[in-house]
């Protein structure tokens, strides 16, 4: 009940926010494109090939949440306590996001 | 009733986790719709906050649960491959419905984008819980990033819809099915 009180009324900087934003849209768009390369690359295929009756999607999904994560941490660390332009930030992130969903759609991707 | 093993983790999948999610999603929605709007000033109490918090917290846990069954345990039955000359392709879904042109366009629209669409949900969907359990009622402090996060979950419950829309019509043309039978009771006879 303290920390849920403390934590409301406390003034927080939007730097923590803003990161986890960011790379969330960076980890979808990184999931996409990497999607993508596989699709139209053999070796990049092969190489994406980590569980084998999974198939590339094995590697696909986790190189996407490694770059997410690292993103994530890396943000996180360096926007800890600071206020950073939210507002351009957000619609950064969530533009990425919307490309992702669109460049996941096989004829979309097929035009690339 | 009878199911197979492989039924029994489709429907885990779908109709566990999927479901659950969207159920979760549309609850949360309305509740930072509603309760966080920057103009908003009725006050939020500790109870309100844990609710959402529980909320989104249940929608990244059940969607990681979702996209780790379907990627893991399901999918490699859908794509598996038989042996030479096999003529029956009941067991093999990917094979069946790429076999006939009326059914292909399954495969490489529906489960091609399915496969990785539903990838995006727990991601879009963890940041929202994360950010929110990090500012709660602060949020409205922040309309940027309130926005931010309605918008994620938006479109992180639009993509799970997409993905268990075509989870459904894929299991409709070519069920996953396959394994030890469980019997779950019997029939009037």
């Amino acid at each position: 009940m303290t920390r849920d009180r403390d934590v409301a009324d406390t003034a927080m900087p939007n730097g923590p926010g803003a990161a986890a934003v960011l790379s969330a849209g960076i980890g979808c768009f990184a999931l996409a494109v990497l999607a993508c390369i596989a699709d139209k690359c053999l070796a990049a295929k092969t190489l994406m090939n980590l569980y084998k009756p999974t198939g590339p999607l094995s590697g696909v999904t986790t190189t996407a949440i490694l770059i997410w994560l690292v993103c994530w941490g890396v943000l996180g660390y360096r926007w800890r306590r600071r206020e950073v332009a939210l507002a351009r930030t957000c619609w950064i992130g969530f533009g990425l996001l919307l490309l992702s969903v669109l460049l996941s759609f096989p004829p979309v991707a097929d035009l690339l | 009733m009878v199911i197979t093993v492989r039924g029994l983790w489709t429907l885990i999948h779908g109709m566990g986790f999927g479901a659950l999610y969207l159920l979760a999603g549309s609850g949360a929605l309305v509740e930072l719709w509603r309760r966080y709007a920057p103009g908003d000033m009725s006050p939020i109490c500790v109870r309100d906050e844990r609710f959402l918090r529980f909320c989104l917290t249940a929608m990244a846990i059940l969607a990681w649960l979702a996209v780790l069954t379907g990627t893991y345990a399901i999918y490699p039955w859908y794509r598996a491959v038989p042996p030479a000359g096999t003529v029956e392709l009941s067991g093999y879904p990917q094979r069946l419905l790429l076999s006939n042109p009326s059914t292909s366009g399954w495969h490489t629209i529906g489960m091609e984008w399915k496969e990785h669409v539903a990838w995006v949900v727990p991601i879009s969907i963890t940041m929202p819980a994360a950010v929110f359990s990090q500012y709660r009622r602060n949020l409205r402090n922040h309309p940027a990033l309130r926005n931010a996060v309605l918008g994620f979950a938006m479109i992180s419950l639009a993509a799970a819809g997409l993905a268990g829309f075509w989870g459904a019509m894929l299991n409709k043309n070519a069920p996953v099915a396959g394994g030890s039978s469980i019997r779950i009771m019997e029939g009037a006879r």
